[in-house]
């Protein structure tokens, strides 16, 4: 497999501009004539999709929700970076690169999130300027909070719902272009194949998931903003939908999948209750800003929260890192978590939680200056847990996120197949093994905003507009390959649900390819993993038929593809010898802190898919860092 | 603890106004029920026990499961989302019930929204309200710095108030009239509260409510049922907003040109 990263020359403040002049255009009056279809409706999604519309490209757009205004975006409450200063602390875009390349333990491209910080700016302007509510002070100018892996506050926000708030602004976008025919939407649609024409992406298979029909639409480019894979472990903070399919069939068909090991463990969610689980509930991480974390100082100390007393608690994230404090980034504060619990002073039932208590701050700034910031977010939790937030401390533990790893991309975000685009989440490129907080609303949107729309303009004026249509025999080709899957799984009726079946899947995952992993337990899941599958494909249970809505069936689909692509991921967390962000191999720590090896791992593990029972091949793209230079990464 | 189900089963797609022939209520019992479990879990437990049986499952939307995507929502005892105020399905727990009740669950009934499976219902009405015109019209790059106009605090905070709608349409499931005047009210009142949505205002507002009536909603009778089912508790005065605007969009002359211009393509 070929990976040139596709870097353009210069100074990284020029590299982004230059790539810019230097992309071939299309012509106004030509524009018209490409087609482009954009797979997902969320904020990369959503973004692009009106975008290029705006532009004058005939855009198809699709997602499986009933609605684009409910993807999973949605879902992220805190806020979005920007490097505006407009508090005068000391921000800049080379500040908001430096720590994301920092809080990304050096396994990030950096020509990438140079440009990240710089478009990060022009996302809050073309937010404001569709309408996103973001939160104001009384002069009317925009305010702003702080958030973990950062000590300048540039992080934009609306109440706890701006992934909400910022979703809709580009839902508005999307729905005006509808409006204008410029964007065909197809809700309730799910991507399940993508087709290949002489080795350029031309289309999709897809099934409609009210009648069932399984169709091919062409296109002159493949744009994926399918998010990321977080589902594989069952119990994550992802929406029920999420899921791998779009990114797992595009490997198979030839595009590089990067470091599917690095999964970020977001430390503050609301501890599972029991068997029934069927998802995790984030408690945002703005919520560090004014919580302090801690468990008691004594083992098995089972007194109420208020009964101990501040002498008897271990405010163990302040005592640890006391420069970033409360606000150590994710991956640092889900291990301090997951250490006290293991040592036996986890709180709750069943041991496995740590408090988050506004205590301190409630008697600092009152309750309605807490409520005002963190009213939803109390709002939810109270629902959740029954407990009062207000007059008692959170019980938060961690949880599956956000997946940093994604289809390997180049500069101009295209994966290994020529004409196939990956945006937000779903790439692997702006994060490294760690995302910081409030980067993925920025990097979905300055995706879909800002650097598709140059980038793709490149790739269509070397093609010739509209030359495949969907009557190619390739697309016939496809379309029986997964109408066959769909047949096949309807026709099992074996003994054992999907969600059995995930459920499993999910264990094993969060047990040896989770918070902390080792070679044994990798190995070991490498085993069960495959017996796993075998088991899914004989003993499956999924009724009714494919001529009609049949949720069974969409989660099999999602289910089987998860069962391969789990594989992958403890393969490569296998491989990469090392602990860097959020992969911590127990083998490489420094007293509970990540050892990265730079000498053997600082590059991109970029796999390839090489059919079915075969082994898939270890690719490497070297990363350098010529800007930041590599540092043990230190919090203290 | 332990509970009685009536739940709506159909399994083929209504026309507009047929859905009554189309299905029909069945009993369910079920055991072991946690109070600690959401009404989403609960339906789960079943689903999995009838999936055993070989039974299908009831086909129900959700996503998110934490009350923001807006994809759940069914009549629980005839209340949309449930018995418990500010609440979508997915955030209502079983302890708001008691061991032993008997728990009806159907779908939201509107002509707007035709039942497509089980508890499933084609909320697509409610996009293409949108696409009319709950929007401010820029164009990715034309906007100026996010500072340069101040939007007073006041203003921002009511405009998130009405932004916070989830579009779940449970205001429209409420209304005896089917309305979806709660829902196009948050739109309008939304950018109506902020500098840059004033400038397209009157065409806005008598594009949105043009599409409203073409998609078949009912009229408003301020019975305010709207209000108490949302479960982002979006106030009614929205609605005074939408109908305020919509009088300005009649008082003020015709804009030269309706028609809007979108790309150069
Ligand atoms: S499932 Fe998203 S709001 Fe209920």
């Amino acid at each position: 497999m070929k990976l040139d990263s596709n870097i353009p020359g210069g100074p990284i403040q020029e590299k982004w501009d230059t790539r810019k002049f230097e992309l071939k255009l299309v012509n106004p009056a030509n524009k018209r004539k490409y087609k482009v279809l954009v797979v997902g409706s969320g904020l990369a999604g959503a973004s692009a999709a009106a975008t290029l519309a705006e532009l004058g490209y005939q855009v198809e757009c699709f997602c499986f929700q009933d609605s684009p205004r409910r993807a999973h975006s949605i879902a992220a409450q805190g806020g979005i970076n920007a490097a505006k200063n407009y508090r005068n602390d000391g921000d800049s875009i080379w500040r908001l690169f430096y720590d994301t390349v920092k809080g990304g333990d050096f396994r990030a491209r950096e020509a990438n999130v140079y440009r990240l910080a710089q478009c990060s700016v022009n996302i809050i302007d073309q937010a404001v300027a569709s309408g996103v509510p973001f939160a104001r002070d009384y002069g009317g100018m925009l305010d702003n909070r702080s958030f973990g892996g950062a000590q300048v506050s540039r992080t934009f926000y609306a109440r706890g719902q701006t992934g909400q708030q910022l979703l809709l602004g580009a839902y508005a976008g999307l729905s005006r272009q509808i409006g204008l025919g410029t964007v065909k939407m197809f809700s309730r649609t799910e991507m399940l194949d993508v087709v290949l024409v002489d080795g350029h992406a031309k289309g999709i298979v897809v099934r409609d998931l009210v009648t069932g029909e399984v169709r091919s639409h062409a296109g002159d480019a493949v744009v994926l903003a399918t998010g990321g894979y977080g589902n594989v472990f069952y119990l994550s903070t992802n929406a029920k939908g999420c899921n791998v399919t779009a990114t797992w069939r595009a490997y198979k068909r030839g595009a590089g999948f990067a470091n599917p090991c690095y999964t970020q463990i977001h430390p503050t969610c609301i501890p599972v209750s029991g068997d029934h689980q069927s998802k995790l509930t984030l408690m945002s991480e703005s919520l560090r800003n004014d919580g302090r974390v801690w468990v008691p100082k004594a083992k098995g100390d089972k007194r109420k929260a208020h009964e101990i007393p501040d002498g008897e608690r271990d405010y163990y994230l302040e005592r640890k890192y006391p420069s970033f404090g409360n606000l150590a980034p994710r991956d640092i504060a889900s291990r301090a978590a997951m250490q006290v619990c293991d040592d036996g002073r986890g709180i709750g039932d069943t041991g496995l939680g740590v408090y988050l208590d506004f205590r301190d701050s409630i008697a600092r700034l009152g309750k309605d200056a807490i409520a005002a910031r963190y009213g939803n977010l109390f709002h939810m939790y109270a629902k959740i847990t029954a407990e009062d937030p207000y007059s008692q401390p959170m019980r938060i533990f961690p949880a599956v996120h956000y997946t940093m790893g994604g289809l390997w991309v180049d500069y101009n975000l295209q994966s290994s197949i020529p004409g196939l685009f990956v945006l937000g989440e779903a790439n692997f490129s702006d994060h490294g093994a760690n995302r910081l907080g409030a980067s993925a609303l920025m990097q979905g949107l300055a995706d879909g905003y800002f650097v598709i729309p140059y980038t793709i303009g490149g790739y269509l004026a070397g093609q010739k507009a509209g030359a495949v249509k969907s009557d190619h025999p390739e697309f016939g080709k496809v379309a029986g390959e997964v109408a066959a899957m769909t047949k096949k799984l309807l026709s099992i009726n074996g003994k054992r649900t999907v969600d059995d079946f995930h459920k499993t899947l999910g264990k094993i995952m969060w047990s040896k390819c989770g918070m902390a992993r080792n070679e044994a337990g990798l190995q070991q899941a490498l085993r069960e993993i495959p017996a796993l599958r075998e088991e899914f494909w004989k003993d499956v249970k999924v009724l009714g038929s494919d001529a009609t809505m049949n949720q069974s069936l969409e989660k099999a689909g999602r289910v089987a593809d998860f069962l391969e692509f789990g594989e992958l991921m403890c393969r490569d967390a296998l491989e990469r010898r090392e602990s860097c962000g959020g992969h911590f191999r127990e083998e490489w720590q420094d007293e509970g802190e990540a050892k990265r090896d730079d000498e053997k791992f600082c590059h991109a593990a970029v796999w390839e898919y090489k059919g079915q029972n075969q082994a898939p091949v270890r690719n490497t793209e070297p990363l350098d860092f010529e800007n930041v230079h590599l540092a043990v990464r230190s919090y203290k | 603890m332990k509970v009685v189900l009536h739940i709506w089963r159909q399994s083929k797609k209504s026309t507009q106004q047929n859905f009554a022939q189309d299905g029909k209520m069945v009993r369910y019992e079920l055991d072991h029920v946690s109070a600690d479990m959401s009404f989403l879990e609960m339906l789960d437990v079943l689903n999995e026990q009838l999936t055993k049986k070989g039974e299908e499952p009831v086909a129900f939307d959700h996503d998110c499961r934490e009350g923001i995507c807006g994809s759940c929502g069914v009549m629980i005892d005839g209340q949309p989302h449930g018995p418990q105020r500010g609440t979508t399905t997915c955030q209502l727990h079983m302890r708001s019930f008691k061991d032993g009740a008997e728990i009806y669950i159907e779908p939201w009934r509107a002509a707007a929204f035709p039942v497509v499976r089980d508890l499933v219902v084609d909320r697509a009405s409610f996009d293409r309200v949108v696409q009319s015109g709950a929007f401010i019209s820029v164009n990715t790059g034309a906007a100026q710095d996010a500072n340069a106009i101040p939007v007073p605090k006041p203003d921002a905070d009511k405009a998130f108030d009405a932004a916070t709608c989830i579009g779940c349409g449970a205001c429209v499931a409420a209304c005896k009239n089917a309305s979806a005047m709660l829902f196009v009210g948050a739109k309008v009142s939304h950018f109506v509260h902020l500098p840059q949505g004033r400038v397209e205002r009157e065409l806005r507002a008598k594009n949105l409510v043009a599409a409203m009536d073409k998609e078949g909603f009912g009229n408003c009778t301020n019975q305010y049922e709207c209000e108490a089912a949302c479960p982002k508790e979006i106030p009614v005065r929205v609605i005074a907003d939408m109908n305020r605007e919509y009088l300005r969009s009649k008082i003020k002359e015709e804009p030269p040109s309706n028609k809007r211009v979108g790309g150069d393509g």
